[in-house]
């Protein structure tokens, strides 16, 4: 779980440095705003100075990531990894165009549209920990998420 | 949507049932959100005074609709587009998925040439430019249709840009005029499509049938150059028209291969645009009209009782007829969107950049693509007009029945009568019954030759078009009778006994003198009355404009 989060953080913090700040109560709702305009490119790399994660910011990679952090262990986890992703920033990338993947010079293959694949319901439903006949079973955790506020958890008591 | 969704699922099912379309809640960057593209719309939108919504507001300021179109075409393929699975509405669930479709560890996307063809032939009909190098991307969600957490996508460098879409819309009074006008199409882009959640409310859990997850889909993004329902409307019907002509997507809204979103806001012409919200769920195009229509008037009302317009998903009610919001989750998204490691650029080539001796499986050819696109809708439209002398508007309702041009166009090879006798036949009386039957045309009980010989019948003058109404509704009944045998059972020919006919009408003349009188003091009246006797006398059987001659004749 812990693992999972730091990835997240990788993913979803180095592309939203400002978020990480002390001030992040007002910034998250900038982020609210700046999120309906479109954005052009994948990974923004904002330098900043790390800080300390604010609990809106970890409620809010909660949410995305349907995951718990869990204990005040793992919040000092995730912004050593922070900390350490952000060496990155040391390296002088001005004018350099990103690499696409390493794979960039390749040709893509093209499949001809033959159907090939499927009819393994059987076995791809044995990989559930739930099944309804043919279904796989989730629990409805985009609907009714509970509420942060109402867990009262305890690593958020001194935040 | 839920009936047709619902085809897949055992009758036995004991708990109630709601499909949620995972594939229209997808959330994208917006076609208008960028500042700059939004101040630069005002001016366009400004000049069209005819097709804004206006209601005169206390300054006598003036509102006007702004709308944009993004629009969801599942790809007609025979397999996914990263994997072999096969593509159907129909299927049991789960049976469709491969172990790449259910993100097994260790599976790899592979893309699939024909979808690849079908968005550059999309793109070409709809004047894009082709970008010979496009990217893939993902995007996250965290939804159980999805099983991967993201979709891969075109976000950065889709395949097809700045193209245009030109539709038609009646000015004014109804079938009276119509206008061509042009919507900017900023970009199309080839992404995978989520699987259906199935939410069982009684129990609290969702089930995952995963058989969608993986088609490909065309997003279509259209700059907000719309202004109302019926607009949007158009546009997504030439949309649909031009999708089935290429064939690049069946594009049918009830079976969800063809999804809408409405970006919706209204202003006062000259100052910045609205804050708009989004309108999901709209699955047919008589529904997206009244929803897009519907929320400029909620927006508008709203504003003027001094309320304010969120940033939010509605969707729309077609029971109530309104928009509600939805669950929105917009400040929770984030889709961290990243290049698509495993997939390297897409490349594609012209003629001029060919190289030479590639394995012609691998390369795509967008001049060969482009010489052999069929004619589209705007293209056949124009022939019809230029071919029959037909109305632009009886051109654009012969191509909106599914199968009603070929119909005309049988009818046409075989009859001798004129085109404008047969189109007003085809769209009046069959395509009347057909639409009170709730008929599709080729569904049809009667065949493009029956309707042949019935109008050489009526070309000839064999048979009034009184009795030609009657042979119709025979021929409706399907009983594999033609026309001919029709008319000569109910004995419904004209009389071709011009004496017969002309001791009818002096009879009648006779029996009604103070008609007579009438007629000759000029009052036109009197000679309808006439006919209408001598008809009916003739069990309908003559000709009105012959009966008239004759009893101007006699009168005389």
């Amino acid at each position: 779980m812990a693992a999972r989060a730091v990835w997240l953080a990788f993913r979803g913090g180095l592309g939203r440095r400002q978020a990480f700040s002390t001030k992040a109560n007002v910034q998250v709702k900038a982020r609210v705003a700046e999120r309906t305009s479109p954005v052009t490119h994948a990974l923004r790399f904002i330098p900043q100075g790390s800080g300390r994660i604010t609990v809106e910011v970890i409620e809010h990679l909660e949410r995305l990531a349907l995951v718990d952090f869990g204990s005040r262990e793992a919040v000092a986890r995730l912004e050593k990894a922070v900390a350490f992703a952000d060496r990155l920033r040391e390296v002088d990338t001005d004018g350099v165009e990103p690499m696409e993947s390493v794979l960039e010079d390749r040709c893509l293959y093209l499949r001809s549209d033959n159907v090939a694949e499927g009819n393994c319901a059987e076995e791809l439903l044995q990989n559930s920990h739930r099944v309804m006949e043919e279904y796989f079973v989730a629990p409805p955790g985009n609907i009714s998420l509970p509420k942060l506020v109402n867990k009262n958890p305890s690593y958020t008591a001194k935040w | 949507m839920a009936a047709p969704m619902l085809r897949g699922v055992s009758p036995v099912r004991r708990w109630s049932l709601a499909w949620v379309d995972g594939g229209s809640r997808h959330r994208r960057t917006s076609p208008n959100g960028s500042t700059s593209n939004r101040i630069r719309e005002q001016s366009s939108v400004a000049q069209q005074p005819l097709h804004t919504a206006q209601k005169p507001r206390k300054g006598g300021h003036k509102w006007a609709a702004v709308v944009g179109l993004e629009i969801h075409a599942q790809i007609s393929s025979n397999s996914k587009l990263f994997s072999g699975s096969q593509v159907s509405f129909t299927a049991p669930p789960n049976s469709l998925v491969s172990f790449f479709d259910a993100s097994l560890p260790g599976t790899l996307p592979v893309l699939n040439r024909r979808c690849v063809e079908a968005a550059v032939m999309t793109g070409l009909a709809l004047n894009c430019r082709i970008n010979k190098k496009s990217l893939f991307d993902r995007k996250h969600y965290f939804y159980a249709d999805l099983p991967a957490g993201y979709q891969i996508t075109q976000q950065r460098l889709p395949i097809a840009a700045n193209g245009s879409l030109s539709y038609g819309v009646f000015v004014g009074n109804r079938w009276s005029h119509m206008a061509t006008k042009t919507v900017r199409i900023k970009q199309i882009q080839l992404e995978q499509d989520s699987g259906k959640s199935l939410h069982d409310d009684l129990r609290s859990q969702t089930l995952i049938d995963l058989n969608r997850a993986g088609v490909g889909l065309l997003e279509v993004v259209m700059e907000p150059d719309l202004s109302c329902g019926e607009e949007a409307a158009a546009v997504v019907k030439e949309l649909q028209l031009i999708l089935q002509a290429l064939g690049t997507s069946q594009a049918n809204m009830a079976e969800g291969q063809l999804r809408v979103d409405a970006n919706i806001s209204v202003h006062h012409p000259g100052e910045p645009l609205g804050i708009r919200t989004e309108v999901k769920n709209l699955n047919s195009i008589r529904f997206l009209a009244r929803a897009i229509d519907h929320e400029i008037q909620r927006q508008i009302n709203e504003l003027e009782s001094g309320g304010e317009i969120l940033n939010e998903t509605r969707s729309f009610d077609p029971k109530l007829g309104c928009t509600v919001p939805m669950r929105d989750k917009e400040g929770k998204q984030d889709y961290r969107f990243m290049p698509e490691p495993n997939l390297p650029p897409l490349v594609l080539y012209d003629t001029a950049s060919l190289p030479a001796g590639a394995d012609s499986q691998q390369v795509i050819n967008i001049d060969q693509i482009r010489d052999a696109l069929p004619e589209l809708p705007s293209a056949t439209r124009k022939r019809l007009v230029q071919q029959y002398g037909m109305l632009p508007e009886h051109s654009f309702a012969l191509l909106n029945e599914a199968g009603l041009l070929q119909f005309f166009q049988n009818v046409m090879k075989e009859t001798r009568a004129e085109p404008k006798k047969v189109t007003s036949w085809v769209l009046n009386t069959l395509l009347g019954y057909l639409k009170h039957h709730n008929l599709a045309v080729s569904e049809s009980p009667i065949t493009p030759s029956a309707l042949a010989g019935l109008l050489d019948l009526l070309d000839s003058k064999a048979i009034s078009s009184s009795a030609a109404k009657q042979v119709f509704e025979e021929l409706w009944k399907g009983e594999a009778k033609t026309a001919a045998q029709i008319v000569s059972e109910k004995q419904l020919e004209l009389m071709q006994d011009q004496e017969a006919l002309e001791r009818l009408c002096q009879s009648m003349m006779e029996g009604h003198p103070q008609v007579v009188m009438d007629m000759k003091k000029g009052n036109p009246r009197a000679i309808n009355k006439l006919i209408g006797l001598v008809r009916k006398a003739t069990l309908n059987r003559a000709d009105p404009a012959v009966i008239k001659d004759t009893l101007e004749r006699l009168s005389s």
